[in-house]
């Protein structure tokens, strides 16, 4: 869409109940708060999208528009990096799926987190393929039967969080898209972070892995619930604290860890800047004179 | 003594013996000293050792192509002896270290230099080098305070390398002091212009900062590795960033993320990288994102031959990615044209708001030549339209070509790689397909303007090489042209789309001779396909043509006794 008005002819639907309402809704509250904190118009904003149900969140932006890139599978981290560090000024959040982030585009997560990129990524895991109709995903339960795993996942479930520590992701948050008020504050203050921040959402397929019971619990069935709170003495600036909250299992609500201390890449740049002089190209050709 | 206008000297042995400089420095050496001269260099794929060469071609006339059989082999191993030594004409000179036993050869001249011995007299065992240059001062009558000029500037302030340096070249000198030159090269003649002497890959990179690009983004692959180092140590500055990238996938994607963002970008890869690019540069045309992919090709495919040169990723080129698509190419065909294909490639990408890809190659790559000094001022340097009006802007909803809006100011959409509507967003209405494939291609009519060269173009048969081929091509169609053979000359660095005059002449033509380094032919297909009696003349080989073969080829092809090519093979 443009400026505020309704694309009339833009048809793509998430399903009833979908997780990603949630979260888009989450994101509006986070990035409105933050262009009037900061006194910026939308424009200063890029949305890039993955590919998957989650992605389409770009175009069902409500309300005055950022910019957006819906791009190619798997590439939204790449995609974000080529934005952001050719204009710092600009905030730059990745809005992504599951198998987008985890499957096809694991191998961007490492780099960026090795250079404490500086953008905020907010992953809409639902646990499977919604867009191509229930394939499962790297967060799909083990053993669980889906239309590509007739006999059941054979591969281990993967814990998104627990990777994001191990790579060294500087802000790791982690939230349920029933709750839009507090994803907003976990997405500002990611947004706010200077490094690689990531806001991982559990936001259920109401279609192929509807989660709903499972993360909220039901007393009358006897399910326990997944998601649950955590404390407010939790010193997130501690690795081994972080480490503790996520082997506790479960969906952790809230943020996990925040590490302050590493600048990111545009400060390391900027230092390199500082260093270094830049030389116009008339005087790199003269160094070739003959 | 006879006397020629130019020497061909090629040295051979294991990589970390100072092969591959001795060709540099002795190409350096002659053009500080007014000779015009070119290198070729081919190296093993490891850090230290295997066989490994290079050649320089001295002239005192302007050179374009490593040239033909070699005058004087330097062989420093047994190996590299035997390698190499059929490639001497007859009546050329070998020049060996006493351990090599060479064999009896009527035709050739052994000279023998005790490099190391000779050498280590001097104090600095690394001299070696310094001995067989003051041989070949001798030998090819070249004045020996030239290459002692040479050592005096390289090594400045560093007195004794220059002393023992200097003494390494008298001891070679006077080792073959009894020993009759090849020829004579004559006095050079200082050119009364501006030079440069350069590589490939650095006159590519200053062209490319001459163009303006703010973003480089790359990953480590021969031969273009020159490239991001080169924009590693040079792209700095306020608003400007070089790095190394985690992929060429990574590389490609996070060059069109700064394009979209406004800046001028680029990325250099070979033959495997820019295969992984394909999906990304299909997102660039898709989403209208200008940005400049350089492949300094190799031979493929897979891992193919990452030292050698070939011609055979244009196919690729002209369809990385699946879909509907086009992607413009620009391939240069000299040092010279390094420097100016990288600003055009930039100038398109600008003008036409969309990827464009640049193929170089590994003999041009690795090619130090003296070239006239490229005149900045000159040079024009285009910059897209950028949409500076209200929002409410609709970014796709032009026909043709329409304002860029940049992040931070007015006219916010979404850069979509899905087909899209007038607003950018995801559509699989029919009515927008067309609109958008249409719009996107007629974006190309923007280029058909690129400049050719033509010569003698009345004749009714044309020799039309692409790419690094153009100096052997231009060589044999003036061997051709002496011999008093009535053929045109055609060339251009604008391959996709070609200049639209330039097709029309050649679609005139009853035979058009393609000279390219590939097994299929693939430019003599494609203009084919676009209406032209087009024949490839192949050579895969891993090497440059060598002139006169070349020139020997199409003169069999025009008596009719050549067989036509491999063709769509």
């Amino acid at each position: 869409m443009t400026g505020t008005a309704k694309n009339p002819e833009y048809d793509f639907l998430w399903c009833p109940g979908c997780g990603d309402f949630g979260v888009r809704r989450a994101l509006e509250f986070a990035m409105r708060d933050w262009n009037i904190e900061r006194e910026i118009p939308m424009s200063h904003n890029v949305v890039v999208a993955g590919i998957g149900c989650s992605g389409n969140l770009v175009h069902l932006y409500e309300g005055e528009q950022p910019y957006g890139f819906h791009g190619i599978h798997g590439r939204s981290l790449p995609l974000a990096l080529g934005v952001k560090m050719a204009r710092e000024d600009l905030n730059v959040v990745v809005v992504a799926g599951d198998g987008d982030f985890l499957s096809i585009g694991m191998e961007h997560i490492a780099p960026q987190a090795a250079r404490n990129l500086n953008i905020c990524a907010v992953i809409m895991d639902n646990g499977v393929y919604g867009l191509t109709k229930g394939q499962s995903s790297p967060t799909t339960v083990e053993d669980t039967v889906t239309s590509s795993t007739p006999y059941g996942k054979l591969e281990a479930t993967l814990n998104p969080l627990d990777l994001y520590l191990t790579l060294g992701v500087t802000y790791i948050a982690s939230g349920y898209s029933t709750k839009p008020r507090d994803l907003a504050a976990m997405i500002k203050r990611g947004m706010e972070h200077d490094g690689f921040s990531i806001v991982h959402v559990n936001s259920p397929c109401t279609t192929y892995n509807d989660t709903y019971a499972l993360l909220k619990g039901n007393k009358a069935k006897g399910i326990d619930p997944l998601a649950w709170e955590i404390p407010d003495d939790h010193d997130a600036t501690s690795k081994s604290a972080a480490r503790e909250i996520i082997e506790q299992g479960g969906v952790p609500l809230g943020v996990v860890y925040q590490d302050d201390s590493r600048p990111s890449l545009d400060q390391r740049m900027s230092g390199v800047r500082e260093r270094v002089t830049a030389r116009s190209p008339q005087s790199l050709l003269d160094a070739f004179s003959v | 003594m006879a006397s020629r206008s130019e020497i061909i000297v090629r040295f051979a042995g294991e990589g970390g013996q100072g092969v591959v400089t001795a060709a540099e420095m002795l190409a350096r050496a002659a053009t500080g000293v007014g000779y015009h001269a070119l290198t070729f260099a081919t190296f093993p794929s490891q850090i230290l050792g295997g066989p490994t060469w290079t050649q320089a071609r001295v002239s005192r006339t302007p050179v374009e192509s490593p040239g033909d059989a070699i005058d004087i082999l330097v062989a420093f191993n047994d190996e590299a002896y035997h390698e190499h030594r059929t490639e001497v004409h007859d009546g050329g000179i070998i020049l060996l270290d006493p351990s090599i036993t060479p064999l009896p050869d009527e035709h050739l001249r052994c000279v023998t230099v005790p490099f190391d011995e000779l050498a280590k007299q001097t104090g600095e065992s690394r001299a070696a080098n310094m001995v067989v240059m003051g041989g070949l001062s001798r030998l090819i009558n070249m004045d020996v305070n030239y290459f002692k000029e040479f050592v005096s500037q390289r090594f400045a302030g560093r007195d004794k390398v220059v002393e023992a340096n200097h003494m390494a070249l008298d001891l070679g000198l006077a080792h073959l002091a009894e020993e009759d030159p090849i020829s004579d090269l004559g006095e050079p003649e200082k050119p009364d212009y501006e030079q440069v002497f350069i590589k490939g890959n650095d006159a590519l990179s200053v062209g490319a900062l001459h163009a303006g690009i703010d973003f480089y983004f790359g990953y480590p692959i021969s031969p273009a590795t020159p490239v991001l180092v080169y924009m590693e140590r040079n792209l700095v500055g306020e608003g400007k960033f070089a790095y190394q990238a985690s992929s060429e996938i990574e590389a490609i994607t996070g060059i069109v993320g700064a394009g979209f963002a406004g800046k001028k970008s680029m990325t250099a890869t070979s033959g495997p990288g820019f295969t992984l690019m394909g999906e990304g540069i299909g997102l660039a045309w898709m989403a209208e994102i200008p940005c400049v992919i350089v492949d300094v090709q190799r031979g493929g495919p897979a891992t193919g031959l990452p030292t050698k040169t070939e011609q055979s990723d244009l196919n690729a080129a002209l369809s990385p990615a699946h879909g509907d698509s086009s992607i413009p190419v620009l391939a240069v065909g000299s040092v010279e044209e390094c420097f100016f294909g990288a600003v055009q490639a930039f100038n398109w990408a600008e003008r036409y708001q969309g990827p464009v890809i640049l193929l170089s190659e590994h003999s041009l790559a690795e090619r130090a030549q003296n070239i006239p000094k490229p005149d900045l001022a000159a040079t024009p340097v285009e910059s897209r339209n950028v949409y500076k009006g209200e929002n409410g802007y609709l970014r796709y909803e032009s026909t043709e070509i329409s304002p860029f809006p940049v992040p931070g100011g007015a006219g916010a959409y979404v850069a979509n790689g899905s087909e899209h509507d007038i607003y950018g967003d995801t559509t699989h209405l029919a009515k927008y397909h067309i609109h958008m494939t249409e719009r996107r291609f007629s974006k190309l009519k923007l280029l058909e303007d690129g400049a050719y060269e033509s010569d003698n173009a009345s004749a009714s048969v044309a020799v039309m090489p692409w790419g690094g081929s153009k100096g052997s091509g231009l060589e044999a169609f003036r061997q051709l042209r002496s011999a008093g053979v009535d053929i045109a000359w055609y060339y251009t660095m604008f391959l996709n789309p070609l200049p639209a005059a330039l097709l029309d002449e050649l679609r005139s033509k009853d035979l058009v001779l393609v000279p390219e380094l590939n097994y299929q032919g693939q430019f003599a297909s494609v203009l084919r396909s676009l209406g032209v009696r087009a024949e490839a003349i192949t050579q895969y080989t891993g090497l440059p043509f060598r002139p006169t073969e070349l020139g020997e080829r199409i003169k069999a092809r025009l008596a009719g006794a050549g067989q036509p090519q491999a063709v769509n093979a």
